[in-house]
């Protein structure tokens, strides 16, 4: 047991004296390969490349000189620290799978050259060597791209919840009377969440109309119709005035042909014509100043 | 015995339910009112329900109640308050409070009393029968 | 599904009914759900209790904080050992009532769970349970 032991660390000992005596060599020849992966891209400057190149061989070399043989245990915690960085930034920054597990995989070639070439002589030994490094570098690579693809999915859950919020923006027209433009498909989650914003707005407004545009809603089914409707029910419920506004000729259509009751829901060929009926609603009319002046006369 | 209070303003009636009431107890707030209605003469009713967190099918038959009895009664009824959750959960509970007027707010249900009865609250209208003189103690009947 | 939490109360007074929602509320509460989904459970929940007790003659609730898949939600479960429900399709006909309410008890209260489940014999008694997601 002792033996292996000292073995593997004599074997891993040779590799981590390649990294550190021949670093500046295997550098230089490790940056010529990942540029050949990378160059179709050039979001990562090369400043920015050899500094993290240079630093991941040192961190490299440390966790190796330490014998360690396991890349999961605490010698290694700073080339994992390391990697999962490097990960989530090229996640991040739009680098592709492949580019971003490149970074470890591509130092295989410049590395296992060096290790054959090392002053140590017989084959079994370099073989030894290859293949030491190679399991490492493995599962560094893999580590990797595991780290990118959790990267990814927060990335996407995140902008999923962020396109929620953005898609359903209440604003506010005039004084008392509030609009939600409605954009794209309608489903239950997104129409859950416009009309709670719509109701806290109300509240918050002490609004007395709401305007709910559907000009950017290109189909409407059954059920897209009941969440309206039920978005009309408890905007009364509360005491507020609901119009709908932009329906489209289609949309129209489709309702009736669905048998939709839409019941006393006052409804609007366009925004602008909801809006002058919420102006009357809440005691306003809007005339041209000169036709204004006519009127008066 | 437990009573939700019933205040009078001018010719107007203002409840308020703070508390989260069982079932006897809103029994009790719809008789109170129907017999503080005929005692008072009283043309508006205001429900402020602001402070409840959930109504339920029984609660929402409540004020179906109220504000039907207030009609035969010759008073209008308001409930103001209705929170934007409760008012999601009455929609998806298949209540829709048909023939109850709601507003947002104390001061918006005031005014639309005041607009539904021609009577401006304080004051009593002109020509309008002089209001019995009945206590203002909320738990008087 | 695992059970993070179970409480068992008792559903025998109206008093009860009113401490069941307030319980299914701060379990709401603790649970994570919104106050949308709070509001929805709570009022379904005392759909039931009212149901458990007017029709059922008193009864119990079971309150389980519960966790499936990394999702956490509550699991209420109503039950009483009354007369049973005759005809289950009937019961759950909005509109259709035995009682004094609107009719809505447990049809309301089905569309207000992501998960619900009633079991009735005749002469044995009555459980429903519910589930609400986060």
């Amino acid at each position: 047991m002792a033996d292996t032991s000292r073995a593997a660390r004599s074997e891993s000992g040779r590799i981590a004296r390649v990294l550190e005596q021949d670093s500046a060599n295997l550098l230089e020849a490790w940056i010529a390969a990942q540029s050949k992966v990378l160059s179709a891209r050039g979001s990562i400057s090369a400043n920015e490349l050899r500094s993290q190149s240079r630093e991941f061989i040192s961190l490299l070399q440390k966790a190796i000189a330490s014998g360690a043989s396991s890349v999961d245990g605490p010698d290694w915690d700073d080339v994992r620290g390391f990697l999962a960085d490097l990960s989530k930034s090229r996640a991040i920054q739009g680098f592709s799978p492949r580019e971003t597990a490149m970074f470890v995989f591509s130092l295989k070639e410049p590395l296992f050259e060096r290790l054959g070439a090392a002053a140590n002589p017989d084959a079994d030994t370099r073989t030894t060597d290859v293949w030491n490094a190679s399991l490492i570098l493995d599962e560094l690579g893999i580590y990797t791209t595991e780290v990118y693809q959790k990267s990814r999915e927060q990335l996407i859950s995140r902008q999923q919840q962020d396109l929620l919020e953005l898609s359903t923006p209440v604003v506010k027209l005039w004084d008392g009377i509030l609009a939600l433009p409605m954009v794209g498909t309608l489903d239950s989650s997104r129409t859950q969440v416009a009309m709670e914003s719509l109701l806290q707005r109300i509240v918050e407004t002490g609004s007395d109309v709401a305007i709910l545009d559907i000009t950017g809603v290109p189909t409407v089914d059954t059920l897209t119709a009941q969440h309206l409707l039920k978005t009309v029910n408890a905007v009364h419920l509360m005491g507020a005035e609901c119009i709908i506004s932009g329906i489209r000729p289609q949309i129209a259509q489709t309702i009736v042909h669905l048998g939709v009751e839409l019941g006393d829901v006052v409804t609007k060929a366009s925004l602008a014509d909801a809006f002058r009926l919420a102006l009357s609603r809440t005691g306003r009319t809007v005339t041209r100043i000169d036709a204004h002046v006519n009127d008066r006369a | 015995m437990e009573r939700i209070p019933i205040l009078r303003m001018g010719q107007f009636l203002i409840v308020s339910i703070q508390v989260d009431m069982h079932d006897r107890l809103a029994l009790t707030l719809q008789s109170d009112l129907a017999t503080r209605i005929s005692e008072t003469g009283a043309r508006g009713v205001l429900l402020d329900i602001s402070s409840l967190e959930i109504v339920d099918s029984f609660i929402g038959r409540m004020i179906s109640n109220i504000a039907g009895t207030s009609r035969v009664l010759d008073a209008e009824t308001v409930v103001v308050g209705i929170q934007p959750a409760v008012a999601i959960t009455l929609v998806e509970l298949g209540l829709s409070l048909p023939g109850v007027r709601t507003a947002l707010n104390v001061e918006k249900g005031m005014a639309m009393l005041r607009h539904a009865t021609g009577f401006d609250g304080h004051d009593a209208a002109p020509g309008s029968t002089p209001l019995s003189e009945s206590s203002d103690d909320s738990a008087a009947v | 599904m695992t059970v993070l939490r179970c409480e068992i109360v008792p559903v025998r007074s109206q008093q009860d009914v009113v401490a069941v929602r307030q319980s299914v509320r701060s379990l709401a509460v603790a649970q994570g759900l919104s106050l949308v989904d709070q509001t929805k459970v709570v009022t379904a929940a005392s759909e039931l209790a009212r149901n458990t007790l007017d029709h059922g003659g008193g009864g119990t609730a079971r309150l389980e904080a519960v966790i499936d898949n990394g999702r956490t939600g509550l699991r209420l479960t109503f039950e009483d050992r009354g007369p049973g429900i005759k005809d289950v399709d009937l019961a759950l006909t909005d509109g259709f009532t035995t009682g004094n309410g609107l009719g809505l008890g447990l049809g309301g209260a089905k569309r207000l769970s992501n998960e619900f489940d009633l079991w009735s014999r005749a002469g044995e008694g009555t459980r429903v349970t519910i589930t609400r997601w986060r």
